[in-house]
């Protein structure tokens, strides 16, 4: 589980033109579900989401992982706790150019250290799952939206984290590969891996997957809303 | 150990794939950095091996050379001057010395016309024969036992029987010598032995003794100019060094390429670079770890262009005669000769070579990078 | 071949190439060695005092013989027939104001 306990986050702190981005947020985010932050552009859930992914510091307020205060820990530490716990699937994939699919997905365990012989059969392994393993040598920037896509999210398992952050995955994706990323998502879910996912785009927070929306305004939460909950009544409303 | 290895194989990797994505543009770069150390390699192991094959054989030259100075321009030295300065104790084989200029309008060269000393018995040479210099030579088409025919400044033609080539291996000294009897050179300058000698050499046994026989000399003839072998090695001492004008002028312009690599390097962190730094950070990636894997993209680079560029300059010194550099040695000058060098590499200028190349290529790649690891990662998102 | 492989081979390829030259090195020596005593031989006989590297101009074939005022030919105090010229520095026993470039201060022993 992550707890935020009043979270602010002030960008450009201290200069004319200082913004409030995520302003005195608590927050509980479960264990092995799928949350999804809500909310027009501008209303502070892809700040949130760097908090809660040690990407950024919280400017107030304390961010747990379990019964680790992780938003204390020194810049190493939190680069520790990032590689080992989060996956990150960003906004386009954000793949580099240049490296193969393959090559790709090794990047975020460079630093361990591991054998290359070993980290490319992991690598390969994890491909040949999503179905990449003919394209795993082509270049990222000659891959398919969806081949993208699955490279994204094989290079978030890569380290074997327990949460899986995706900002905004699905802007300019079309319906097939949406349907394709909750697909995939379901699966991990099913996994046992903690899901958080920043998105305005309605096809996912209506999918049946998500477990719990988030819906954020101006720095603040509007509303906690548990969907499995609501699906559970609705199911019985129709039973009965 | 082996997993910082294995990191830094990785951190390799991708710092190469990185730079092969602008394959051209790097590989142009890569190629003017090994150019500049080439050149700056070349001309640093040929001044330092003209400067060793200088001192090994000016160590032998002549521990006092005497001139006569009048108004100021070099003079003949009278004949009493030799007496007078046997009289100096300490000094040794004090001998008048002939030598002087020719121009050869047949091939349009510049000759050293020189009386061998009597001490040099390999050198001998009677009325109408000549010892002349390789170069000469080759230029002349001459062979042993050919003639040489030499018009001189006063019309008279002289035919001389070539009975010895100097050998190759001593071309560095004397490539432009012609060397003649006496009787000849008188002949040919139209000098009688009034007239003199061009300058007058002499040996001293102990070297502690020289200053001594210095001023003895400058005491009896106050109008004479004394060298000693000293002042003469310390003249090549400074022959090809970095202060001198072709070098300095490529230093510059090497400075210069480098300003604007570094230039380059400081404003060409693009917003793309930027990102890629924030992914790798936000995927897990130390601050360290990109430092370590844009010191490896400088290192390489430096270290690819460095070893590339000063195995080519010994080569082409050493093996290949300094042929690119030939034309800037050779200058207007027709005569020129054709010799190889002792491999000689100075440590030191190697060092300095390597320090003033590498270290600011690397530093300015790093400074930007430094400035852009030291972000937070949540760049990517943004 | 992964690149960084292909990057080490390459430079140790250059290295076992420098390690090459700096055998060739030592290897010509013995001949450089007799070729630089028959040299020595040659300039102790004749009593040579200059490198005949440049031919052009007699303040560049003899440097170190060259007058005070031999480089007010064409300028003073310079050597300044090019390339050549830019190679070497005026004599060093003509004082320390020799060549503005020439640093190293120079004690006088001509009169």
């Amino acid at each position: 589980m992550i707890r935020l306990e009043h979270v602010t986050r002030i960008h450009n702190e201290g200069r004319p033109n200082a913004v409030v981005a995520v302003n005195d947020v608590s927050l509980e985010i479960p264990k092995e579900r799928v949350t999804v932050l809500r909310g027009p552009s501008g209303s502070g859930k892809t700040t949130l989401l760097t908090l809660i992914g040690c990407l950024a510091r919280p400017t107030q307020g304390r961010i747990w992982l379990d019964d680790e205060l992780i938003s204390a820990l020194p810049e190493r530490f939190m680069t520790e706790v990032r590689r080992r716990t989060f996956g990150f699937i960003f906004q386009r994939f954000n793949l580099i150019r240049g490296l193969s699919a393959l090559e790709n997905v090794m990047l975020p365990a460079y630093p361990t250290g591991e054998s290359h012989a070993a980290l490319k059969a992991r690598a390969a392994a994890l491909l040949e799952r999503f179905g990449l393993k003919a394209r795993m040598h082509e270049k990222s920037e000659l891959l398919s939206g969806g081949e993208a896509q699955r490279v994204a999210i094989a290079r978030a398992l890569i380290n074997d984290p327990a949460w899986i952050i995706a900002d905004e995955p699905t802007a300019s994706l079309d319906t097939a590969l949406v349907d394709q990323f909750i697909e995939e998502m379901r699966a991990l879910k099913k996994a046992g891996k903690s899901i958080i996912i920043t998105s305005h785009d309605p096809r996912i927070w209506q999918a049946d997957v998500v477990d719990r929306i988030v819906t954020m305004q101006d720095g603040h939460i509007l509303s906690v809303e548990d969907v499995s909950a609501r699906e559970r009544a609705e199911e019985k409303e129709q039973n009965a | 150990m082996r997993r910082w290895l294995s990191r830094q194989a990785h951190l390799i990797d991708f710092t190469l794939g990185a730079l092969l994505r602008r394959k051209g543009r790097n590989l142009m770069m890569l190629a003017v950095y090994t150019l500049i150390i080439f050149m700056l390699a070349s001309v640093t192991f040929l001044g330092s091996a003209l400067r060793f094959e200088a001192k090994a054989a000016l160590n032998y030259a002549p521990e006092v050379t005497v001139q006569n100075l009048i108004m100021g321009r070099h003079a003949l030295s009278p004949p009493d001057w030799v007496k007078k300065l046997s009289r100096i104790r300490g000094a040794r084989n004090i001998h008048g010395r002939l030598w002087g200029y020719f121009y050869d309008q047949a091939v349009g060269a510049n000759y050293t016309l020189m009386v061998p000393p009597p001490r040099a018995r390999d050198l001998a040479v009677n009325l109408g024969e000549v010892i002349i210099g390789h170069a000469i030579a080759d230029l002349r088409k001459v062979r042993q036992g050919g003639y040489l025919f030499l018009l001189s400044p006063s019309g008279k033609l002289f035919k001389l029987k070539v009975i010895r080539i100097l050998p190759e291996d001593s071309a560095l000294l004397s490539a432009d010598l012609v060397l003649i009897s006496e009787t000849d050179y008188r002949a040919f300058f139209n000098l009688t032995p009034e007239d003199g000698y061009t300058d007058i050499a002499l040996t001293v046994r102990n070297s502690n003794e020289i200053p001594t026989v210095v001023n003895k000399i400058t005491r009896i003839l106050p109008t004479a100019r004394v060298i000693t072998r000293e002042d003469i090695l310390r003249t090549y001492e400074n022959v090809f060094s970095w202060r001198e004008g072709i070098v300095l002028a490529m230093l510059a312009t090497a400075l210069v390429a480098f300003a604007i690599f570094a230039f380059d390097k400081a404003s060409g962190l693009s917003a793309e670079e930027r990102r890629e730094i924030g992914i790798l950070k936000a995927v897990g990636w130390e601050t360290s770890d990109v430092i370590a894997m844009k010191l490896w993209e400088g290192g390489l680079i430096s270290a690819f262009a460095f070893i590339f560029g000063a195995a080519a300059a010994y080569a082409h010194v050493f093996l290949f005669d300094a042929s690119l550099l030939a034309p800037v040695l050779k200058g207007w000058a027709v005569l020129y000769p054709d010799f190889s060098l002792t491999p000689v590499v100075d440590r030191l200028q190697l060092i300095t070579l390597a320090f003033i190349t590498i270290i600011p290529f690397t530093i300015a790649t790093l400074v930007p990078v430094w400035k852009a690891a030291i972000t937070d990662p949540d760049i990517v998102m943004r | 071949m992964r690149r960084v492989t292909v990057a080490m081979l390459m430079l140790g390829f250059g290295l076992a190439a420098l390690g090459l030259e700096s055998m060739h090195a030592r290897f010509s020596e013995a001949r450089h060695d007799a070729a630089r005593a028959e040299t020595a031989r040659l300039v102790r006989d004749l009593g040579l005092t200059d490198l005949a590297l440049f031919t052009e101009a007699r303040y560049v074939r003899h440097i170190s013989q060259a007058d005070l005022f031999t480089p007010f030919q064409d300028a003073p105090v310079s050597f300044e027939h090019f390339p050549s010229g830019t190679l070497v520095a005026p004599p060093a026993h003509l004082g320390r104001h020799a060549g503005a470039l020439s640093a190293r201060p120079i004690e006088r022993n001509s009169p």
